[in-house]
């Protein structure tokens, strides 16, 4: 299981690289969403793959995972919201104004 | 944190930023009333606490901030500091006056005053800071702040010019300051004057002595102009008069005085210290006095005259005997006191006439000779006439140059230099006094000059009552400020001062009655030095230099700029990516060559064996996320292979045990898409191609590197044995947080203020969102079904409808069962914001805004009043921040559950998450309603 969930993630993050390199503004956002999923799961499995219970500390569960990594990925994938919405308005921003897609719309190719 | 009368001093001018901000709206005077008390109330504490100072006492006041780091809120209240306090105060409460009648009807008082009271905050943070490095944050706010002060009338050009290169010499010689404030710290083992005072010798025997003191020293010479940084001074006239009065008296310009006296005793008492500091003193003395007497501007004459009267400070702490310190602190109270009032006067001349051209006018005695009286007074005592204060200053001055013996065979120097430059601030006094006021009948001005109104009036007559005063009584009125402020100065070493207007027949008085002679003989032959000036003046002054400086730097910046690609976002995030790389790969050759082959990728703990569901959902993932890549042409294809990949990795938390995580993903999942949706439409067809192949085999090349790289990380670390830190979470989250699911807890109890930050950017975010797109309005290009514009089919919105109370009803259960099983804030406000999104994309927008009138940036700020409320309540019972409590309650009907004011708080994050997602997506769906404004701004 390891090896499934390591390849995943590189696989996650090359597919991410690749369309953030990409010259329009759309594929940057897909990129960096598949890429905020890649680094969210990353810190998530930071507490390992072994655990059998959810981080409830309730009569009858033992052997929790770990709440911390949980905590901060939640967060962080709510944040992910927050850029991404940004990114969109930043995207349709540089489109009304320049008429053009292109990430260095306005600047340089 | 004590209670203390101290920070009092340093609130009250940034609290009237505040408190103007509010009444300048209301009315001019209201604003300048403001303004006024706020800078008197600094004083109030200033006074209660004075007897202490006045006792010996240094009244110390402090906060922690990050102790680790020697970085605390820390503040100290000395001899210095009560001087330069009630300077800045104290004229700071005549310029308020003297401005709401200087400044032109029409002008924006309001943004006058709120510069003018940061400041004065900025300038009072410089004298009562303790740390030196808060010293430094309060020099760069006055950096900051003179530079929105020099730059008020923002429309001239010169006003502009003058006041970026303000900028760029304080601020260059802030940074000096910064670094020399480090490695001061560095060397004596703490950021606290105290401390570094105790160890001044340490310091002075310390390797990196020299280096310390060339980056303070440039820090004071590029603050209080001197020679070779003079030039920004004379520029910055450019300003307002009442900028001028207060920046160049009282403020600004000592604040660079300020720090020589501050320092010196850590750091006076060399060789190093006596040469540098008494030869540049002495240079920018004799050389501003010079260029005082050519100029025909007043307002330029005064400017030099206080580039001349700051040299000769400097010169006094560089002579570096205790009698030229107490001269120089003596003379910094002198020089605020007149040079405010000449300022002033200036301004009044040039208000009440309509020029500042000396040549221009003349015979003013006669038509204003109330100003004229106090402008003699004024100019007298900056000439050093006897019974005006100016007189003592230089009198001492005189006497610690003819007493010092650090010149050996060459002594007689320094009186030399003292006469020569006594003798030119003599000639430019009488000038001022001569051309302004006498200088035969009144010739035609621009304005039929007249006395000004009282209240401009007053100001300068109570600075020139102080002149008076102090001149004829000195040891009565400044005896005991100066002693504790040289006290300051000098510890242990304050010489007796005997502040007395006769001392008898001695060398000064006779290098007085020179200077006096000889500056009158100069005045009348001044023509013969304009023309000799005209014939051989210098075609580089210094400001055109610095402003062909400034424009080679700005190309050169260019110029790197466009090598570097800084403007590609591909060429710098290939950069970054390569760095990443290159710096990833390295670290782990090192750790391979550190265990010679031994550290392994592959750890040894057992692997969890694999099942099919997840060798299913992997072979998805794979499938969506290449999907993603390949068809991100076709942008609704890409959405929605993205979703896919999205609940795949949803799935996986819920596999790998964690229900909030999986819940959070989902929703999130929901919302994003649907925001991706609404923007395709604004996007222009994709033209075919733009990247080379090349290119892309390159991008194709860092991806898989990076790729491989995640993946070999992410293996070696799952397959070794790992220690939670979570145990004390687990522990209290039932007890002490009074909640069972821990993740919620830690969100909303253990890390508050972490979620506190969150929260806060996510506001940011859609915040930030709304300020960008507002007024934007955009055409869609494809002929694709306008989405949320007009209602979806009526079986949708039908069944939205019955929907909505359903699904808020979830929200709130969601809510409520968060402290204890999955759920919470977070979840339940994505799950109230999609059942509200669902309203408006089946109903339409116009149906839903009717209806839910909701204005979601109050309701960012209400969800955000209400977690940071929740986390204040606690200091009510002594608490810290966030503290949590909880109890059990038994509403009717309902079973009895545990309410925590974690929930409060909670129900913050709630409110923001829905504002954010709500203000989102109606301001991207409002971009096509050219003639409503978004609901966001209504």
């Amino acid at each position: 299981m390891e090896a499934l969930v390591s390849v995943a993630l590189g696989l996650l993050t090359a597919c991410g690289v690749y369309l953030i390199l990409r010259p329009t503004t759309f594929s940057v956002i897909l990129g960096l969403s598949l890429l905020s999923y890649a680094v969210n799961v990353l810190i998530f499995v930071g507490a390992r793959l072994k655990s059998t219970a959810p981080p409830l500390t309730i009569p009858g569960l033992s052997n929790q995972t770990d709440p911390l990594p949980q905590a901060l990925v939640l967060t962080a994938i709510v944040i992910g919201f927050g850029m991404t919405a940004y990114l969109v308005a930043l995207a349709l921003k540089s489109k009304a104004e320049s008429g053009s897609d292109h990430v260095n719309a306005g600047g340089e190719r | 944190m004590p209670p203390s009368f101290l920070p009092l001093i340093l609130l009250a001018p940034f609290a009237g930023i505040l408190a103007v901000a509010l009444t300048a709206r209301v009315s001019r005077k209201l604003a300048a009333w403001t303004a006024g008390v706020a800078m008197a109330a600094g004083l109030a504490p200033a006074l209660k606490l004075a007897p202490e100072v006045f006792a010996g006492g240094v009244v110390h006041w402090r906060v922690a901030w990050l102790p680790e780091w020697g970085l605390d809120l820390a503040l100290r209240f000395d001899g210095l500091g009560l001087l330069f306090t009630g300077l800045i105060l104290g004229i700071g409460v005549m310029i308020v006056l003297y401005a709401a009648y200087y400044l032109p009807k029409y002008d924006d008082l309001g943004r006058f005053y709120m510069s003018l009271l940061g400041f004065a905050g900025g300038m009072l943070g410089i004298v009562l800071a303790e740390n030196i490095i808060l010293m430094v944050v309060f020099w760069e706010v006055t950096s900051l702040t003179s530079f929105l002060l020099i730059a008020y009338k923002y429309q001239q050009v010169e006003a502009r010019i003058s006041a970026r290169m303000a900028l760029a010499v304080t601020g260059g010689g802030g940074l000096a300051l910064l670094a020399g404030a480090l490695l001061l710290g560095d060397v004596a083992g703490s950021f606290d004057f105290s401390v570094i005072e105790e160890r001044g010798a340490l310091v002075r025997a310390d390797g990196l002595y020299p280096v310390i003191l060339i980056l303070f020293l440039l820090g004071a010479f590029t603050k209080s102009a001197q020679f070779p940084f003079h030039f920004w001074l004379p520029n910055a006239m450019a300003a307002p008069t009442p900028v001028s009065a207060y920046l160049h008296s009282a403020t600004m310009v000592k604040a660079g005085v300020f720090l020589l006296a501050r320092m010196y005793p850590v750091l006076a008492g060399t060789d190093l210290w006596f040469v540098t500091v008494t030869t540049v003193g002495a240079i920018t003395f004799v050389y501003g006095a010079y260029v005082a007497l050519l100029k025909h501007d007043l307002k330029g004459l005064l400017a030099y005259s206080t580039v001349s009267h700051l040299g000769l400070i400097t010169l006094l702490f560089g002579l570096d005997t205790p009698l030229a310190a107490v001269a120089a602190v003596f003379h910094i109270i002198n020089h605020a006191i007149f040079k405010a009032s000449l300022f002033m006067s200036a301004g009044i001349i040039d208000h009440e006439t309509g020029t500042r051209d000396m040549r221009r006018m003349g015979g003013l005695f006669k038509t204003m000779p109330r100003t004229a009286v106090l402008g003699i007074l004024a100019a007298g005592s900056m000439a050093g006439v006897p019974l005006l204060n100016g007189f003592l200053s230089k009198e001492m001055f005189f006497t610690a140059a003819v007493a010092h013996e650090n010149f050996g065979g060459a002594a007689y120097i320094l009186p030399v230099v003292a006469t020569l430059g006594g003798m030119l601030g003599v000639a430019y006094s009488v000038r001022f006094v001569w051309d302004v006021f006498f200088d035969g009948p009144p010739k035609p001005m621009p304005k039929t000059p007249h006395e000004p109104p009282m209240w401009m009036r007053l100001p300068v007559e109570v600075l020139v009552a102080l002149v008076l005063i102090v001149g004829f009584l000195p040891q009565v009125v400044v005896g005991p400020i100066l002693l504790s402020a040289s006290e300051a100065v000098l510890p242990g070493a304050v010489p007796q001062i005997k502040l007395a207007v006769w001392h008898g027949f001695n060398l000064p008085l006779a290098m007085t009655v020179i200077a006096f002679g000889l500056g009158v003989l100069q005045f009348t032959r001044r023509h013969t030095l304009y023309a000799w000036q005209e014939r051989f003046a210098w075609s580089l002054t210094s400001p055109v230099a610095f402003e062909r400086f400034y424009r080679g730097a700005t190309r050169f910046s260019s110029a790197v700029m466009a090598l570097s690609g800084a403007r590609s976002l591909q060429r710098n995030l290939v950069l970054f990516f390569s760095f990443l790389l290159v710096a990833g790969a390295w670290a782990w050759v090192k750790t391979e060559r550190a265990s010679d082959g031994g550290a392994t990728l592959i750890g040894s703990t057992p692997v969890m064996p694999i099942d099919a569901a997840s060798s299913a959902a992997f072979a998805i993932l794979i499938f969506a996320a290449c999907s993603t890549v390949f068809l991100r042409h076709n942008r609704l294809l890409a959405v929605i292979f993205l979703s896919v990949a999205g609940t795949i990795v949803s799935l996986a938390f819920l596999r790998f045990n964690a229900p909030d995580l999986a819940l959070t993903q989902l929703t999130v999942e929901v919302v994003t898409i649907v925001l991706l949706l609404m923007s395709l439409r604004y996007l222009p067809p994709r033209p075919p191609k733009q990247s080379s192949d090349l290119r892309r085999l390159r991008d194709w090349m860092i991806a898989m590197a990076a790729g491989t790289g995640v993946t070999v990380m992410a293996f070696a670390m799952l397959t070794r044995p790992y220690d939670t830190i979570a145990g004390y979470h687990m522990a209290n989250a039932k007890p002490g947080g009074g909640g069972t699911n821990v993740v919620n807890v830690i969100l909303v109890d253990f890390r508050g203020y972490d979620t506190l930050g969150e929260i806060t950017v996510l506001a940011m975010a859609a915040l930030g969102l709304c300020a960008l797109l507002a007024g934007v309005r955009m055409t869609q290009p494809q002929s694709s079904p306008p989405l949320l514009t007009e209602r979806s089919t009526i079986m949708l919105s039908e069944l939205m409808r019955p929907l909505l109370p359903l699904s808020m009803a979830v929200a709130v259960y969601i809510f409520l069962r968060g402290h204890n099983l999955p759920g919470g804030g977070f979840i339940a406000g994505l799950v109230a914001a999609i059942a509200l999104m669902l309203q408006y994309v089946a109903s339409g927008m116009d149906f839903a805004t009717e209806r839910l009138r909701v204005n979601y940036v109050r309701l960012l700020g209400a969800g955000l009043g209400i977690s940071t409320l929740t986390g204040m309540a606690s200091f009510v019972f002594g608490n810290p921040f966030l503290t949590s409590t909880h109890g059990y309650v038994t509403p009717p009907l309902i079973d009895k559950f545990e309410l925590a004011s974690a929930m409060a708080f909670d129900l913050g994050v709630f409110l923001v998450v829905v504002g954010t997602v709500l203000l989102a997506m109606t301001v991207i769906a409002g971009l096509k309603r050219a003639e409503q404004p978004a609901p966001g701004e209504g």
